[in-house]
């Protein structure tokens, strides 16, 4: 459990710089890009309380 | 202080150990908890108001990014060679030692101060935090140049959001501890991305186009927007130099670094002043260029409107997440020092009235749009006593005087170092006024007054004893 959590945390990390990166180079539009920002939040929030700290 | 030790025994609080005694070498920490703490210490919310300011003061890109990166490394120096040698020495809490060197009362005073900083520090994050309603409500927000309260939609939302963050900084304060130890990576990574978004935005699809444009829609030099004071490179680095003298030359961080086993390992500073003093600021003041760029006439600096232009959703609870969690420390801290003054006063509620004090102040956007200003002055007044610790540790044999003169002699006040304090204060004071110069640029001169008084005064006022 906790290595699917850590797994989700650090795919929610990715999630959260590599569609500004997309957006920088004209890949993604703004809203994706923001859509995709606030996935990655919440799975960031949702998954790493289950293996940070305990 | 037994105060902390009384209320960690019985309530969910910050653990603040070995208040006064040494750090005992089981509980030292390794080189990776300082990077983890200073990284996040140095990420928060009022980084997306200090970027802002510096475009707001016109300031050109190679003055930005020269003067943050050598003042920055002055900074971590400081840390390194100052504060650093003195903790692992020592391993005492700055209010112990301090309370050594000059006594308890004159301890209590510098609490007073420290707690009435941190109050008006934690204003200024509420302030950050009540921006982010801007984004969702219509609500008459302060402009640049605004130090009261702008409307009545304005002081209530402050007063919503203050009274959130007083009450969970009273009740839940390990909660909030456990968000922002979670949030930080993420958080860190927003900021970033808010750089990148912004560059983005300014219509810069490449990194080897970054730097020309940067000169000329970012960081473009030329006058500072009205009621600003223009800004240099010499400006930029004594600013990032000095905005956190209450920490390393001020001495504060002794009760942190006092918990490393090596000296060095105040080289973790850098994680803090290149993340959140280097990347942060920069990446808030691409937004704040993009603001700008889109509509000239828009020179608010609101981080919640600013960060959900650039990142949406994500962006604003960043900014919340970044306010509430060192506000909360703050309020905290600040609770402590003022309960300090008064081990009586229940912990709770020296929290709820640090708490309304931190909301009141944040309805004044003084403290925000001022906050360059501020955060000088908040370690200008704490600084002198970094000096007297200084040279009490290290000088006070070599000038001939009594090291830890106020436990030596039993007594409450040691004037040495009362007076060093309040006359350093009133020279740099004076000079800020009649000089006009801005209150980061006399730390470093005052820093030297503070430690050369502390050893006249501590000379003559200890004379009589060594003729005795």
């Amino acid at each position: 459990m906790k290595t699917v959590a850590r797994l989700v945390s650090l795919l929610s990390l990715v999630g959260t710089i590599a569609p500004p990166v997309l957006f920088f180079t004209g890949s993604m539009s703004l809203a994706s890009m923001q859509s995709w920002m606030l996935g990655a939040t919440i799975a960031w929030f949702l998954a790493t309380p289950l293996w940070m700290d305990r | 202080m037994t105060i902390v030790d009384d209320f960690t025994a019985s309530h969910a609080e910050p653990v603040d150990e070995f208040e006064r005694e040494r750090v005992p070498e089981r509980a030292l920490l390794g080189f990776r908890s300082f990077v983890g703490q200073y990284a996040g210490e140095h990420t928060a919310g009022t980084e997306l108001m200090i970027g802002p300011l510096f475009v707001a003061s016109g300031v050109s890109a190679v003055d930005v990014v020269g003067g943050l990166f050598v003042g920055n490394m002055l900074a971590v120096l400081s840390w390194l060679c100052l504060t650093a040698p003195i903790a692992v020495r020592a391993r005492m809490t700055l209010y112990y030692q301090l309370e050594k060197i000059c006594g308890r009362r004159l301890v209590k005073v510098f609490n007073l101060a420290n707690g009435v900083m941190f109050c008006f520090l934690a204003g200024a994050m509420v302030t950050v935090n009540a921006t982010a309603a801007g984004v969702w409500f219509d609500i008459a927000m302060p402009g640049l140049n605004d130090l009261y309260p702008t409307s009545f939609g304005w002081a209530a939302t402050v007063l919503v959001m203050g009274v959130l963050m007083t009450v969970v900084a009273a009740y839940g304060y390990q909660v909030v501890a456990k968000i922002a130890n979670i949030a930080a990576p993420w958080m860190v990574l927003v900021f970033i991305a808010f750089g990148i978004i912004g560059a983005g935005q300014l219509g810069i699809t490449s990194v080897g186009e970054f730097w020309p444009k940067a000169q000329e829609l970012i960081w473009k030099g030329g006058a500072p927007l009205p009621g600003q004071v223009k800004f240099t490179f010499w400006h930029v680095m004594f600013f990032a130099w000095f905005c956190n003298m209450a920490m390393h030359i001020g001495m504060a961080d002794l009760s942190v670094l006092r918990y490393a086993r090596k000296s060095w390992y105040a080289v973790s500073t850098a994680a803090g002043m290149y993340l959140g003093h280097f990347i942060a600021w920069l990446s808030a003041s691409i937004l704040y260029a993009q603001q700008i760029n889109a509509n000239p006439a828009n020179t608010s600096v609101l981080p919640g409107p600013l960060a959900y232009d650039a990142a949406g959703v994500a962006g604003v609870v960043c900014v919340i997440v970044a306010g509430w969690t060192t506000a909360n420390p703050t309020i905290y801290r600040a609770g402590l020092a003022f309960q300090a003054i008064s081990p009586s006063w229940s912990r709770y509620r020296v929290t709820l009235v640090t708490g309304a004090l931190a909301t009141v102040a944040g309805m004044f956007p003084a403290f925000a749009m001022k906050l360059l200003d501020f955060v000088a002055i908040y370690g200008l007044v704490l600084m002198p006593m970094g000096a007297v610790i200084f040279v009490d540790f290290w000088l006070a044999g070599r000038f001939g005087f009594r090291q830890d003169y106020a436990a030596a002699a039993g007594v409450p006040v040691n004037w040495a170092a009362g007076l060093a304090w309040l006359v350093t204060l009133g020279l740099c004071f004076m000079v800020v006024d009649m000089g006009g110069l801005q209150v980061y640029f006399v730390g470093l001169p005052g820093w030297f007054v503070a430690a050369g008084l502390y050893v006249v005064f501590s000379r003559l006022m200890q004379r009589k004893e060594r003729r005795v």
